[in-house]
């Protein structure tokens, strides 16, 4: 058994009669290598270790009372001091008796293996070799990348122990390495930047010739850009930003914004959200996602999830928490930021069923449109509880079905709402991108374009 | 005064080792952060949490090359080991035995303030409660409050082996306020926080009560508001909606690390006219209980105010220790890291628009047509190129001279350089407004302020015609 379960065991019985303790501890390994012009900028390596406790009162007539502490720490009397902390807090929590651990619910985890061991083994002077490399590579790359601000190797080794008083007993191991860079791209008084990423279980796994054709590609084929007209068209949505868009839309299927009025998905189970093409899925046992696992944050057993079936809102994803407040049960779908976070509900890999064009047809099928490239301002200017939409763009105009003249400075807005109900297209382009949700190319009409 | 996070002469040892290969410079920076935090949600309190960290990041500089290491082992056996791994990078091997001696330590000036670990817990959660119920009487139309508090006790060492041997000690303390009103239309939120490097007196000066009907009429306003236009027009910002404004137009921009890679537009532009005559651009980490205030940076810099912009002009930008290396000159004070499981990279700290002259509510009154923000939600930069977004969370048309209808949340996008030039008007009713700055992966606290000013023309990124 791990030393960190065990760990985990000894905390959780440091119970008292009428209380219930949830120990999460967590592991981490990591090294980064930053190479600049030519040298490494920088070697950091690190081991954390932390623990998060929660201890719930259940003796209360008005229900349970829940109280939460953490520590970046596993000496153990610092782990005792946090049980302490978890329990003085929950004496003053409101009490509810929705609250609750999970129970043990009878699925079983995926056998997932997330575990590279080389990402431990392959002598950190070949980590070393792949950044320089690929700063070397981009440097060269096109006589117009006159910058090589950034290229980065990093890689984690993460083991997670979950135990708890109700009979949760989760141990949780993954590895990931990952090789970015980001190319600038000049001509005269223009310039513009561009970022290509590779992510992987393991070493080996890393593409360095992806990273650098798609910073060289996404910076020199902004070159020239100017700012375009209004307009209200179809934008081509590129993989990444649909990744970061469906991550939105996930915020607005937890269970938790919905019970607690703070989703505009809240009341509509059943309706059609979406166009027909639109069928989204949360499926953290695919090996393929990011963040794939096998136990959610309380450790339940991570299951698939479908969410929206041909536009036809099914339903919401749950922890232990919300799924009592709404009368179901859990979805498998706790996440936490770490030891120092508690549970909430999230997605952990949200893909769209693919459709059948890739990034191409959809262009000629569109015809005249705009292909947004990345997005800028999506803290600012989406709002998963109202649906308002609005983000700074950066792309390439379509016209006649290709890629025609770049555009900056402007802006794509519409509701989350009326662009679900607006996908017009689907790419079968799905990639597997670091974050919540996978992405492929998606096509939606009607948006307006600011500008000039 | 308390005692060392790590005693100067582990300090002493540990910095011998971490040069043993070789090197220019050796640098401890250990870190004890307590922090407590209160959420009320859908009226109960749901979760009072605490958390402890602590621990020691070490850098060791060789050439053109950092090797980093940190380890929440604060023992001289721990600390060594990371000093070695953050070594590893030296290869020459021809450092040999290095004496390191310090100065003796400096710590900020002692502050009166009420700790909040002194404040019993039933006092914070009245804050919340009050909060909920201030928010919740604007109206039936506000159908969701969340309350958050939080408050942070950071204690710092900074020691080098360029004679740096600082300990400062940080308090802050926030209360934000999110509320969903809900109408035909469907749902709408508002927000509004206190956020000050200060410890619970700030609740002495400031009733939560205040703060949450700010944030319940910022969302049922909006209940009514109507798409927000698409298009060029004339924007007034008022006084102390968000200086995010000149934090993403210019500020990233200016950081040197951006500079000595050219990844900026400012490269190169020292002396020369950035920006309207109107602007005089700061940056200051000590101003009086500002959200991004330090007595000393994450390099044991003093924090300081630096002019960056004066009267259109630019003037210097901001430094680090290391990019101030590269220019022979010394770093401004705003070296800052996240935690000590992060190199220090260049940050703002408070950074603001000097007030100007005019009367606030002239400047409306001389736009025939326009927008009138009346609260900034933040924004983003690609400092590459200049183009920066803006999100409004609380705006209105401005039609013949008056402030009108309200309008939805939109983003606003420019780019730096050409939108500093276009500020024709700053009236003298500055205000400041705090905000979490995310760059590289770390967070840190900082400030933005400006009085109410006019940009003759930006784009609004609304969906009416």
């Amino acid at each position: 058994m791990s030393d960190l379960m065990t760990l985990a065991e000894r905390v959780i019985s440091a119970a008292r009669g009428g209380e219930e303790i949830e120990a999460y501890v967590a592991r981490g390994h990591d090294v980064e290598v930053c190479a600049y012009d030519g040298d490494v900028e920088s070697l950091s390596s690190a081991t954390t270790g932390g623990v998060g406790v929660r201890v719930l009162l259940t003796g209360g007539a008005e229900g349970p009372r829940l109280g939460f502490a953490w520590a970046g720490s596993l000496e153990p009397e610092v782990v005792a001091e946090t049980v302490l902390a978890a329990r003085d807090n929950a004496a003053f929590a409101t009490p509810d008796a929705h609250l609750a651990f999970a129970t043990p619910d009878g699925v079983d985890p995926a056998g997932l293996d997330l575990w590279d061991p080389t990402v431990g083994e392959v002598p950190t002077d070949d980590k070393v070799a792949l950044a320089l490399d690929l700063e070397r590579r981009l440097r060269s790359a096109d006589r117009r990348i006159r910058q090589v601000p950034s290229a980065d190797y990093a890689d984690e080794r993460v083991e997670v122990a979950l135990a708890s008083t109700t009979g949760i007993r989760a141990f949780s191991r993954r590895t990931g390495a990952y090789l970015s860079a980001a190319a600038i791209a000049g001509e005269g008084a223009d310039s513009h930047i561009g970022v290509g990423f590779s992510v992987a279980r393991g070493f080996e796994g890393l593409d360095p010739d992806r990273v650098s054709t798609e910073a060289v590609e996404r910076s020199t084929r902004m070159l020239g850009a100017v700012k375009p007209t209004s307009d209200r068209l179809t934008v081509i949505f590129d993989r990444r930003v649909v990744s970061t868009l469906l991550g939105i839309i996930s915020a607005a299927l937890s269970g938790e914004a919905v019970v607690k009025g703070r989703s505009f998905f809240a009341g509509r189970t059943g309706e059609q959200v979406a166009t027909e093409s639109f069928t989204l899925v949360d499926d953290p046992t695919d090996p393929r996602a990011f963040r794939a696992s096998a136990y959610d944050a309380e450790g339940l057993a991570c299951r698939r999830n479908l969410l929206v079936e041909s536009g036809v809102l099914l339903g919401f994803l749950y922890d232990t928490v919300s799924a009592r407040r709404a009368g179901t049960v859990s979805t498998g779908s706790a996440v936490r930021g770490g030891y120092a976070g508690t549970p909430g509900v999230g997605a952990r890999a949200v893909v769209l069923a693919p459709g059948d064009q890739d990034q191409g047809a959809i262009m000629s099928l569109v015809g005249e449109g705009l292909f947004v490239q990345s997005i800028i301002g999506v803290h600012s200017g989406v709002n998963p509880v109202s649906g308002d939409f609005s983000v700074g763009v950066e792309g390439l105009m379509v016209r006649d079905g290709r890629l025609a003249e770049p555009v900056r400075e402007a802006t794509v807005a519409s509701t989350l709402q009326r662009m679900l109900l607006s996908v017009v297209h689907v790419g079968n382009d799905l990639e597997w991108l670091p974050g919540v949700a996978a992405g492929q190319t998606v096509a939606v009409g009607d948006m307006q374009l600011s500008g000039n | 005064m308390a005692s060392p996070l790590i005693e100067a002469d582990v300090l002493e040892r540990v910095l011998s080792k971490a040069l043993v290969k070789g090197g220019e410079m050796a640098e401890v920076f250990a870190e004890d952060r307590r922090t407590g935090s209160a959420v009320l949600d859908d009226r109960k309190v749901e979760e009072l949490s605490s958390g402890r960290e602590r621990g020691a990041g070490i850098r060791v500089v060789v050439g053109e090359t950092t090797g980093f290491a940190h380890t929440a082992d604060l023992s001289e056996a721990g600390l060594v080991a990371a000093a070695e791994a953050a070594a590893a990078v030296a290869r020459s091997g021809g450092g040999g035995t290095r004496t390191v001696g310090f100065p003796q330590r400096s710590t900020p000036p002692p502050r009166e303030l009420v700790a909040p670990a002194d404040v019993d817990k039933p006092r914070k959660l009245e804050l919340l409660n009050r909060a909920d119920d201030a928010a919740r009487s604007v109206g039936g139309s506000i159908t969701q409050v969340q309350v958050g508090y939080g408050d942070s006790r950071r204690r710092i060492l900074v020691a080098s082996t360029d004679g740096i041997h600082v300990e400062d000690d940080q308090t802050r303390t926030r209360l934000s306020v999110q509320c969903v009103a809900t109408g035909d239309t469907g749902m709408q939120t508002g927000y509004e926080s206190v956020a000050r490097t200060e410890g619970f007196e700030v609740f002495d000066r400031i009733a939560v009560e205040d703060l949450a009907r700010v944030a319940a009429n910022r969302a049922l306003g909006k209940l009514s508001a109507r798409p927000a236009p698409s298009g060029e027009l004339p924007v007034v910002l008022a006084g102390g909606s968000g200086g995010f404004l000149f934090h993403e137009a210019c500020g990233h921009g200016l950081e040197a690390d951006h500079i000595v890679k050219d990844a900026s537009v400012y490269v190169g532009r020292v002396g020369e006219l950035v920006a309207s005559p109107l602007v005089t651009l700061v940056d200051d980490g000590t101003v009086g209980g500002e959200w991004g205030n330090f007595a000393f940076d994450d390099e044991g810099k003093p924090s300081a105010r630096n002019v960056l912009i004066r009267d259109g002009v630019l003037t210097d930008y901001l430094w680090d220790w290391l990019r101030a290396r590269k220019e022979g000159r010394a770093s401004s004070g705003n070296g800052r890291r996240q935690s000590y499981q992060h190199l220090p990279i260049v940050r703002m700290t408070n950074t603001f628009l000097m007030a100007g002259t005019e009367d606030p509510d002239e400047l409306v009154a001389q736009t025939p047509r326009g927008v009138y923000v009346a609260k900034l939600g933040g924004g983003q930069v690609n400092t590459a190129t200049g183009d920066f977004v803006f999100g409004t969370s609380e705006a209105y048309l401005i039609e013949d001279g008056r402030i009108t209808a309200p309008l939805r949340d939109a983003n606003l996008i420019g780019n730096g350089p050409d939108i500093l030039g276009r500020i024709d008007a700053v009236a003298d009713d500055f205000g400041m407004m705090p905000g979490t700055c995310g760059k590289d992966g770390q967070s840190v606290p900082v400030g933005c302020g400006q009085a109410t000013l006019r940009i003759t023309g930006i784009t609004i990124g609304g969906t009416a015609a």
